[in-house]
């Protein structure tokens, strides 16, 4: 610095200190303003989070419990026709049972026996038919028969619907209501966990409702997906990061998949679709074509995945590998690939994961039909968690709402092990060179 | 099931070729493995390659596209009375004869007469290609493993590179995995530019483009041609744009200022346990998403609107507030905001990444000048990243223009064009939803139009993503 540089004459004028204190107190008060302004981003994200979470347990948690009752039917012989079982009304045999247990008369236009079947499912009849046509001996005894009450008794039960509601407004009239307490002051109705959630498939009726085909659905899906995706987007990295020549196409083929990770999931569909439906005449709704769309839509992810995991394994090991004489081949697949293997399998479990959770791209290849048992093979129709949440959401009983919130919760105990697993994976393995 | 089981017999016959090359390299060096060019196992692979590969192959697409060939053989000799069928009644009527054939029940049309016997003659001749197709296709796919066996196994000899060969079948599974990738960009574009083409041929771009009507539902009628611009998609992108606006307003603050949170004030403990807690939020399942839009915000957020609307009732402002007690739970603020919501974990992990990006000797230099925390973060680390959030932004809103869930569950149905937030408003991805669930013909332009959305769908979300890369390409090295 020369002298020059130092302007001549008497120093530039400080502020006053007083000047200098509000500045620096306005400098103060803004970083204090924008740190608070950090800090409120954060609580609003989290506060999103915890309402998320918070109403959808609220919303399902009372799912899991159901109240079951138990009646003994008298099956009267002169009802069951045994020429033509499936023709006999059994619904009315049970109805004609809670009348006798709740003491009460059927009149000539079946007025009480129809409030009665609003009370309870339609399993018991179902039941009874099952139990008559294994056992013609049975008709004529009484038998007891277990079986939900029909959803609204069970919404009545937990609360949901109100004595208090005026009585135009909720789908039980006072004497249902009246029942239904005679029924759980006598100990007729037993609160119980609700096992036939878990192991019932899709129904009309959302006391019958359960998650299981949905689940099984899910499964059979992800396995096509990660038979697919896994390996084919395994290899193509190896390829990708190991033996492919730097040029133009190697350059094409790398924007394409970093493209393709980012194309909207619905576009999947409708190449689904087109390719796998229109074209391939693969069965419409089935596990095996919403597997093969998943697999497509994970594969970019899989293969960015590796191609990281791969760049982090150092050269040395490389250069080892074919300093003592292996080939390329040697190298990546007895070295490189099991040392990259921890990440590969993080990726590959990460992008499962999203799979499991996607419910556009199956809305187009046809998983939206109602489906009413687990698929039994890769190629019969199937519905998905997600797609089940979403067909739930869709229907008007408000029984079902409950039961869509139980099946994400579902879904999201699902998630949540999966993403777990990744991350003991990447802890567990996890190496610095 | 045939190919199930020709492919097992086909593994069998490929682990016997295995232990036969294995024995026969071994048995050339007199048994000792120190002599042969490669590893004995690496003869047993190569002679097991060329016996199971190349039949196995055959294998899998004759079970791809052997149904094809039959049917296509199947229909080249179409008698008289099917010709003079519809075309509708055409294919149901060759799918009955295929149902038949392969021993399934077939439809409930009734056929007699000429048609009858025709019928039965095809059935007949189904059964007859099937045969001659699958046996056709199994005996052609043994005598390649045969052949490939014969000509592989003599070849064996203690001089023999199989290694180098058996690396080069691996080299070509790994393009052909590399291809897959390229194959599905290469199916994407092709699928809906084609369907597309069709349905531009009834409906002309430019009315799609920038007809301000949808009405798919008109062109329903058969003796309509659907040019009448009903399907004009400028209600749907506008939808989608208010969407995408009030989504990337949430998002974009929140996600922004909670990674300069982490990254710039936030100490080790806090940072490793708010991370994980945002990718939970990033975890969820759109359809959740779409759930809680539907059942808990649209309610809230009526009912708010409702409430300021029975308050304002009667005073100065009546109209409006007749209007806000109207509003239903769907409508375009809802379903921007939890796609917002959505879009936080993403916006703020991408943002994160790239302020950590910016070198901690630019921070110095400013603290060194004496600037404080938010001064320095204000005006030298964030110019510094700019580029890198704008692309992260870009990406942001290239998912939420593609995100279907929420808005199919919370957005409503209506093509309106509208700016009003409290509408409901319909966006491109509803509509292909739409028009795609349920049973449909895949000739209308109804169905196809779909495609058309799909393909504006495509164009503009990759030219989003195009523009982030070129953005963060351009910019990345600028402090390394």
């Amino acid at each position: 610095m020369t002298d020059a540089a130092i302007s001549p004459g008497a120093p530039a004028a400080r502020p006053a200190e007083s000047a200098r204190d509000a500045l620096l107190k306005k400098r103060h008060r803004s970083e204090k303003l924008f740190r608070a302004q950090g800090i409120a981003a954060i609580i609003i994200a989290m506060i999103f989070l915890v309402v998320l979470v918070g109403r959808i347990v609220a919303q399902g948690y009372s799912t899991f419990e159901t109240h079951t009752l138990t009646v003994p039917v008298y099956l009267n012989p002169e009802r069951i026709d045994t020429t033509a079982i499936e023709g006999v009304n059994f619904d009315y045999i049970v109805a004609e049972a809670m009348m006798k247990k709740l003491g009460v008369q059927d009149d000539d236009l079946g007025t009480t026996s129809g409030k009665i079947m609003d009370l309870t499912s339609r399993d018991f009849g179902n039941q009874l038919l099952q139990m008559v046509k294994k056992d013609h001996s049975l008709i004529g005894k009484t038998v007891n028969v277990t079986g939900s009450v029909k959803a609204d008794a069970d919404l009545y039960y937990k609360g949901e619907i109100k004595r208090s509601t005026a009585e135009g407004d909720r789908k039980l009239d006072n004497q249902q209501l009246d029942w239904l307490d005679k029924l759980k002051n006598d100990g007729t109705v037993k609160t119980g966990f609700n096992t036939k959630f878990f192991t019932n498939s899709d129904s009309t009726e959302p006391e019958q409702a359960g998650v299981w085909g949905a689940v099984i659905g899910s499964a059979m899906m992800l396995i096509i997906t990660a038979v697919i995706a896994i390996p084919v987007g395994v290899l193509a990295a190896v390829y990708l990061e190991e033996f492919a020549p730097k040029n133009r196409w190697t350059d094409v083929i790398e924007v394409n998949i970093n493209n393709l990770a980012a194309v909207p999931s619905i576009v999947y569909g409708l190449l689904g679709l087109a390719l796998f439906i229109n074209w391939l005449h693969v069965p419409r709704g089935s596990p095996l074509v919403g597997g093969l769309v998943l697999a497509l839509m994970a594969l970019p992810t899989v293969i960015i995945a590796t191609r990281s995991s791969l760049k982090a394994v150092p050269p040395s090991i490389r250069e080892a590998a074919l300093g003592v004489g292996a080939s390329k081949a040697q190298t990546v697949f007895h070295h490189v690939l099991p040392l990259a293997m921890p990440g590969v399998m993080t990726g590959a479990i990460l992008s499962l994961a999203h799979a499991l959770g996607e419910t556009a791209p199956l809305l187009m290849i046809g998983m939206v039909a109602f489906v009413p048992g687990a698929p039994e093979n890769f190629a019969s129709s199937a519905t998905v968690l997600p797609v089940q949440v979403f067909i739930w959401e869709n229907a008007s009983e408000r029984a079902f709402h409950e039961r869509t919130a139980a099946a994400i919760i579902v879904l999201l105990v699902f998630m949540i092990v999966m993403n777990a697993a990744a991350v003991i994976l990447r802890r567990r393995f996890e190496r610095r060179w | 099931m045939l190919t199930w089981l020709s492919l097992l017999f086909l593994a069998l016959f490929s682990g016997a070729a295995f232990m036969a090359g294995r024995s026969r390299a071994l048995k050339s060096s007199g048994g000792s493995a120190a002599k042969l060019h490669s590893l004995p196992n690496y003869y047993g692979v190569y002679a097991a390659l060329w016996a199971g590969a190349p039949a196995a192959l055959l294998l899998l697409l004759g079970a791809t596209f052997g149904g094809r060939v039959e049917d296509a053989m199947l229909q080249a000799q179409r008698p008289a009375a099917v010709q003079a069928l519809t075309p509708d009644r055409q294919d149901v009527f060759f799918s009955d004869v295929n149902a038949i054939a392969i021993g399934q029940a077939a439809s409930e049309v009734s056929y007699d007469g000429a048609l009858k016997a025709a019928f039965d003659a095809k059935v007949v001749e189904a059964k007859r290609i099937d045969g001659i197709v699958s046996y056709s296709v199994l005996g052609l796919a043994g005598l390649l493993a045969l052949a490939g066996f014969l000509l592989a196994t003599p070849r064996i000899n203690t001089e023999f590179r199989a290694r180098n060969r058996v690396e080069g079948w691996i080299a070509g599974v790994l393009i052909a995995c590399s291809v897959a990738a390229v194959l599905t960009t290469l199916g994407i574009v092709m699928s809906l530019i084609w369907e597309s083409w069709r349905f531009f041929q009834s409906v002309s771009p430019l009315s799609f483009l920038f007809g301000t009507e949808w009405a798919p539902q008109i062109a329903m009628r058969a003796d309509q041609v659907a040019s009448s611009g009903a399907f004009g998609a400028v209600p749907l992108f506008a939808g989608t744009f208010l969407v995408m606006m009030i989504a990337m307003l949430v998002a974009a603050p929140i996600g922004l200022y909670s990674a300069i949170y982490l990254s710039e004030y936030a100490g080790r403990g806090l940072r490793s346990t708010i991370k994980p807690l945002l990718e939970i939020l990033a975890g969820v399942p759109t359809v959740v998403y779409g759930f809680f839009a539907a059942l808990t915000v649209g309610p809230i957020f009526r009912a708010f609107f409702n409430g300021i609307g029975a308050s304002l009732a009667g005073g100065p402002l009546d109209d409006l507030a007749q209007y806000l007690m109207q509003v239903q739970n769907q409508m375009a603020l809802v379903a921007g905001v939890v796609m917002g919501i959505m879009l936080i974990p993403f916006v703020s992990s991408l943002s994160d990444d790239i302020i950590n990006a910016v070198p901690q000797s630019l921070r110095d230099g400013s603290y060194a000048m004496g600037a404080t925390k938010s001064e320095t973060v204000k005006k030298v680390v964030l110019p510094a990243a700019l580029p890198g959030i704008m692309a992260a932004m870009l990406l942001a809103v290239s998912r939420a223009v593609g995100e279907t869930m929420i808005v199919t569950m919370a957005a409503g149905l209506q093509a309106k064009l509208t700016a009003n937030p409290l509408d409901t408003v319909t966006t491109v991805t509803v509509q292909i939803v739409t028009l795609l669930t349920g049973d449909q013909e895949f000739d209308s332009p109804k169905t196809l139009s779909a495609f058309g959305l799909g393909l504006t769908l495509f164009v503009v979300t990759l030219g989003l993503n195009i523009i982030a890369l070129r953005i963060v390409q351009k910019y990345r090295e600028q402090y390394d």
